[in-house]
């Protein structure tokens, strides 16, 4: 296997795979509590993070982590707290961050409006030493919060008023999620870029529950689809001169589209498995004409 | 005559207010152990907000709660309590088996940490209380609406509460999920349960209700036995439901 002998490749498939665990692991809350496109708000914001890192001369992922981490902060107490037209707030928050983002690059020395398309698309080639650092001690965090505390975060995304009942804390867990999406985007930021990191947090849990009945069965059939995409796009992408970021993303939407077709046939199947064990009807119904009666007249 | 017993719920001249509108203006609700009281009252008399008012999700402006004696704010325990919201669904934007939503409702025991054994077989058992044993496995999103509700129920006995807290539990819900309700909140009304549950109607459940509080805009109007289809129920357009007798042929209007 060459692929394998060469360094930044190895970088590459490294951040693939924990991209590829990461995104689906968060994602699946936030489509549980149905904000799926929270992850591309806080793509966004990230850019000024991205900005900001050029401007300071500072690293541009630990800085992306600083501002995502705060707008998710943000958009999370605008979501609880927010009495009025929170889309509006959360808008304002998408595209602040984004122009800042585009300023702030073009007033720095070093940043250019090419290096922060390899932060928009992503540009795994170019993932040093350093960055496979981040992303490690980060996809450990996202990890073993998604995994760890993966019942408390289930209830508190399905009924967030039940939950408060239950007297888990549901408040910090909410903000845990939101810190936890904006580490999990700061991680992907690398691989597929900011434009897209929202895709592989929600396309590969759409695509598993197509054919799952179970929370636990979504999620782990969604980690295995996001690393199965990610690994086989770096892959294509070494191979075949395309960007990864793209080659993932559109990989992730191809198996969204076999599992919809996969998932008809799967429920026939499941509904005559339920059929030969269940009883047919035995309720007679008075009044009711049966073959026999016919005969009669 | 019985020794009082101590109250379980007890609010003193609650106020509360949604927006700038008065809710709740000044309700003193007791339920003591044992009871089992139903909250009626028209559409916005304020009858849910009492409810989550009493479980700490509506803020009071004015007046005083306590649960089991400990002042709200104090309150921690809340293992003791299964609350069942007002919901015409149990599924999220992600699939999720009964059992797993039912977990969810032992959560309030184990907190943060693992379900153990005795965790899984009150869960178990809370899912057949409901008559759900067989569906256990099976989504919620491919229930009825009534299978949705007994969900509900079953995830708010996950954690063997001593006080049930129920906001609607029969809207939306056929005859026959009605009749197996009246039956697991009568098990549970047998082995000492507190029941608090708004209603719109009493419906099956009539039998089991001890007492009665009607609110009307945001005050007590009468608190006592259940009324006999006056005040409210008497109301036109008040559609009483009732099951048809096992004996009763049924009419085509083929015939007639």
């Amino acid at each position: 296997m060459e692929i394998l002998q060469t360094a930044f490749m190895q970088r590459a498939l490294i951040a693939a795979v924990l991209v590829g665990i990461t995104a689906p692991a968060v994602g699946i809350y936030l489509v549980q509590r149905r904000q799926a496109l929270m992850g591309d708000g806080i793509g966004h914001v990230a850019m000024t993070g991205v900005g900001l890192g050029f401007l300071l001369n500072s690293s541009p992922v630990w800085m992306a982590t600083l501002v995502s981490v705060v707008g998710a902060v943000t958009m999370e107490l605008i979501r609880a707290y927010g009495k009025t037209r929170g889309d509006i707030a959360l808008a304002m928050l998408f595209y602040g961050g984004m122009a800042g983002g585009v300023l702030l690059v073009n007033l720095s020395d070093t940043g250019s409006n090419a290096n922060l398309s390899s932060y928009l698309f992503g540009s795994l080639s170019t993932v040093s030493d350093s960055d496979v650092t981040s992303i490690c001690v980060l996809a450990a965090f996202v990890v073993l919060v998604t995994v760890g505390l993966r019942r408390q975060l289930f209830a508190v995304s399905q009924d967030e008023e039940f939950a408060r009942v239950t007297g888990l804390p549901v408040r910090a867990l909410n903000l845990l999620v939101a810190v936890t999406a904006a580490i999990t985007v700061t991680v992907a930021m690398r691989a597929v870029g900011l434009l897209l990191v929202s895709a592989l947090m929600v396309v590969p849990v759409a695509a598993a529950q197509q054919i799952s009945r179970s929370f636990a069965v979504t999620f782990v059939l969604a980690v295995v689809i996001g690393t199965t995409v990610t690994l086989a796009g770096t892959v294509t992408s070494y191979y075949q001169d395309v960007p990864p970021g793209a080659t993932i993303v559109l990989l992730a939407i191809g198996a969204f589209i076999a599992l919809t077709a996969l998932a008809a046939p799967l429920a026939r199947r499941r509904a005559r498995l339920a059929e030969t064990t269940a009883e047919q009807c035995t309720l007679e119904v008075p009044g009711s004409r049966t073959a026999a009666d016919e005969a009669t007249v | 005559m019985d020794p009082v017993k101590e109250p379980v719920i007890s609010l003193r001249g609650a106020t509360a207010t949604l927006g700038s509108r008065p809710v709740l203006r000044g309700i003193d609700l007791t339920v003591r152990r044992g009871e089992v009281v139903a909250l009626l009252g028209a559409n916005g008399s304020g009858k849910s907000t009492a409810v989550r008012s009493a479980i700490g999700q509506v803020p009071l402006t004015g007046g005083g709660i306590e649960l089991f004696g400990t002042e709200l704010k104090r309150f921690r325990d809340w293992a003791r309590v299964g609350y069942v919201p007002q919901r015409t669904t149990a599924a999220s934007g992600v699939p999720a088996t009964v059992r797993e939503v039912v977990a969810s409702g032992r959560l309030s025991r184990t907190k943060l940490g693992l379900l153990s054994k005795a965790d899984r077989a009150a869960v178990a058992r809370a899912i057949e209380l409901v008559g759900l044993a067989d569906r256990a496995k099976d989504s919620v999103n491919a229930l009825s609406g009534g299978q949705h509700q007994r969900v509900l129920i079953a995830r708010a006995l996950a954690s063997e509460p001593e006080l049930l807290i129920m906001d609607e539990p029969m809207a939306g819900v056929d005859l026959a999920s009605q009749e197996i309700l009246a039956a697991t909140l009568r098990e549970q009304v047998a082995g000492g349960a507190t029941v608090l549950l708004v209603l719109h109607e009493l419906g099956p459940l009539e039998p089991l209700i001890d007492r009665a509080v009607v609110l009307r805009d945001g005050c007590v109007t009468h608190d006592g036995p259940p009324p006999k289809a006056t005040g409210q129920h008497a109301l036109p357009g008040h559609d009483h439901v009732h099951p048809h007798s096992a004996a009763e042929p049924i009419r085509t209007g083929l015939l007639t």
